[in-house]
């Protein structure tokens, strides 16, 4: 069955204002509904900007310049006004600070004002929060102030207000940078059960290359703001150029190859990215 | 130069016991990384070595100095702290003028202040963005612009609240040269961070803090070991200590060289038969 595309960008170039580096150079790609997409890619490489470009950050908030075109869900996203995207498209900001209101008392209170919103009735409401709060580990936190919060769990806070709103398009902007490493694995895993059973298209930037294998369907590589690899995790993931790239590899690439050179491992065997991949290698 | 923690509590007003009685002991020249968590206490314990924050019991001595008896002016003539959130630290217009913030608020010479700064720029890398505006770099280049503020201060002691978090490869391995810097010159280095692989490869030492608690504190080796604590404090061991753990190696490998000469010796005494 193939899926509908949810996500068509065609040859887009975007300058910030008062710059003169594009930003994103020539960059066309299209994802289909219910596909989980990382992007990877070196610091400066475009990968934030990709994110404000999907939900029309770029050019409705930083203005800029902007060539070729967006469409999201049958939206051209620069024709379109961003509260119409609104439900639609959910972005998680890397800095979590830039995603709270400011407006919110509670944390319960921030997850639901997305939702007063969006319009959703009030008996909806309640399990939608919960759930959102549950999957992030805030259940305990809820009655807490937003500001009362550790960095970490202000990231939890600005990915649960997102999750509430049950978008069609999530997209993430390393949503997961400052979580302890048990919560980092339990977001991916409600990343991939989300794009696997509910068909949402999660675009995802990370850093966190362990889970980016075991879960993402696709990998996207951005390099000076162009595409540069793209294609199956496990095949990007071991290329030679993601050093080059700024990517790096997971530790687990790193002692197969090292294993390798140094004749201490199989050089019949496909490199590994994953633990259970690495078991395999090693064996 | 030394730090000494000994029972230390501290509540924020809104009634959240962030440390429950925290005693810790760093000696000059050491570098520990704190690890733990979300809601910790990691920062709040963090912001207790420059005057930030002061114990509401117990004591912070930095050197010879209680924080209780020292201005935040003072102790930053000690203690560079880099504060998690770049975005609550850079308010200057260039690159090249947020780096001379800090030695002149020192008071240092202008001559001491631009060889800090070109010494600081060049280490991280930030020569080609000395003249841009901070707000228009991406997030990972601020935090190596906020750190770098801090290391021109060149205080003895130097913490760094999470400076590996959206870095890229080449960022990381930047970091790692600044640690071994840092130690190099005998400097106090002390790194809170969730980057298990990263933490292993660059700190002898580890403590582990859950419920405003230090729950391990000791060799990194050691600690790895201690797997139902780490999965108490929400703490996947490393990417090659789960490996070599669930190939049945006996041993805590922090390095990729480690790992392979854990495999090289188990394999040379038949120790993988089973494998
Ligand atoms: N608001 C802005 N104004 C001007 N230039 C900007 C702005 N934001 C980003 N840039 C520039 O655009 C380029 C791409 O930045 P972007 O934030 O998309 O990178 P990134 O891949 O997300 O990096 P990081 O991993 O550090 O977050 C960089 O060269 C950056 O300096
Ligand atoms: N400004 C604040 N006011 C009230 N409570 C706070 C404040 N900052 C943090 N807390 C609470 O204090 C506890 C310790 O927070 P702290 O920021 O020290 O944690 P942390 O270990 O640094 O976590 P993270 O890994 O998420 O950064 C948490 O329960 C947190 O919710
Ligand atoms: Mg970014
Ligand atoms: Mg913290």
């Amino acid at each position: 069955m193939k899926r509908p595309t949810v996500i068509a960008i065609e040859h887009l170039t975007y300058t910030y204002p008062a710059t003169e580096r594009p930003a994103l150079r020539d960059l066309s790609l299209t994802i289909p509904a219910g596909q989980f997409c990382a992007v990877l890619g070196a610091n400066g490489a475009g990968k934030s900007t990709l994110c404000y470009a999907l939900a029309g950050f770029v050019p409705h908030f930083y203005r800029g310049r902007m060539e070729g075109r967006v469409m999201v869900a049958g939206h051209d996203i620069a024709a379109t006004p961003p509260s119409a995207l609104v439900g639609l498209v959910g972005l998680v900001f890397a800095n979590p600070f830039n995603q709270i209101t400011g407006a919110c008392y509670t944390v319960r209170e921030e997850v639901a004002f997305g939702l007063e919103n969006l319009g959703v009735p009030p008996a909806e409401m309640e399990p939608r929060i919960a759930q959102a709060l549950a999957v992030t580990g805030l259940t305990d936190l809820a009655d807490r102030s937003p500001f009362a919060l550790s960095g970490g769990q202000q990231q939890r806070l600005a990915l649960a207000a997102v999750l509430a709103m049950q978008p069609q398009v999530l997209v993430l902007d390393e949503p997961t940078s400052q979580l302890d490493p048990a919560g980092t694995r339990e977001v991916f895993a409600v990343l991939g059960a989300l794009a696997a059973r509910h068909h949402t298209t999660v675009v995802l930037v990370s850093q966190a290359l362990e889970w980016v294998a075991t879960y993402a369907d696709r990998v996207i590589v951005l390099a000076e703001g162009r595409l540069v690899a793209d294609g199956a995790p496990t095949d990007v993931l071991t290329r030679p150029e993601m050093e080059t790239w700024g990517v790096g590899a997971t530790r687990y690439t790193q002692a197969a190859r090292r294993g390798q050179a140094q004749g201490l491992a199989p050089t019949d065997r496909p490199l590994p990215v994953t633990l259970p991949q690495a078991v395999a290698f090693w064996s | 130069m030394r730090v000494v923690v000994t029972d230390v509590v501290f509540r924020y007003p809104s009634g959240v016991q962030a440390l429950a009685g925290v005693s810790l002991e760093i000696a000059a020249g050491e570098a520990v990384a704190i690890i733990g968590e979300n809601g910790a206490g990691k920062t709040t314990l963090a912001r207790h070595l420059n005057g930030l924050l002061r114990p509401q019991q117990g004591r912070v001595l930095i050197g010879d100095w209680d924080t209780r008896e020292h201005t935040v002016a003072q102790l930053a003539h000690r203690v560079g702290y880099v504060f998690q959130n770049p975005d609550d630290q850079l308010f200057e217009r260039t690159v090249r003028r947020e780096l001379a913030f800090g030695p002149r608020n020192l008071g240092r010479s202008e001559a001491e202040i631009q060889a800090a700064v070109a010494r600081t720029l060049a280490k991280l890398g930030l020569d080609a963005l000395a003249e841009s505006h901070p707000y228009d770099l991406s997030l990972a280049q601020r935090r190596l612009v906020a750190m770098a503020a801090v290391l021109a201060m060149e205080t003895p002691i130097v913490v760094l609240d999470e400076p590996t978090t959206g870095q890229d490869a080449a960022g990381t391995a930047l970091l790692g040269r600044v640690i071994a810097d840092l130690r190099a010159e005998g400097r106090t280095v002390i790194v809170i961070s969730h980057d298990m692989d990263f933490v292993a490869e660059h700190f002898p030492r580890l403590i582990v803090m859950a419920d405003g608690r230090i729950l391990a504190d000791g060799p990194t080796e050691a600690v790895l070991a201690q797997t139902g604590l780490l999965a108490q404090a929400q703490i996947d061991p490393p990417q090659l200590v789960r490996l070599a753990a669930a190939l049945g190696l006996p041993g805590i490998p922090t390095t990729v060289d480690a790992f392979l000469a854990l495999w090289a010796r188990a394999r040379a005494t038949g120790g993988l038969d089973r494998v």
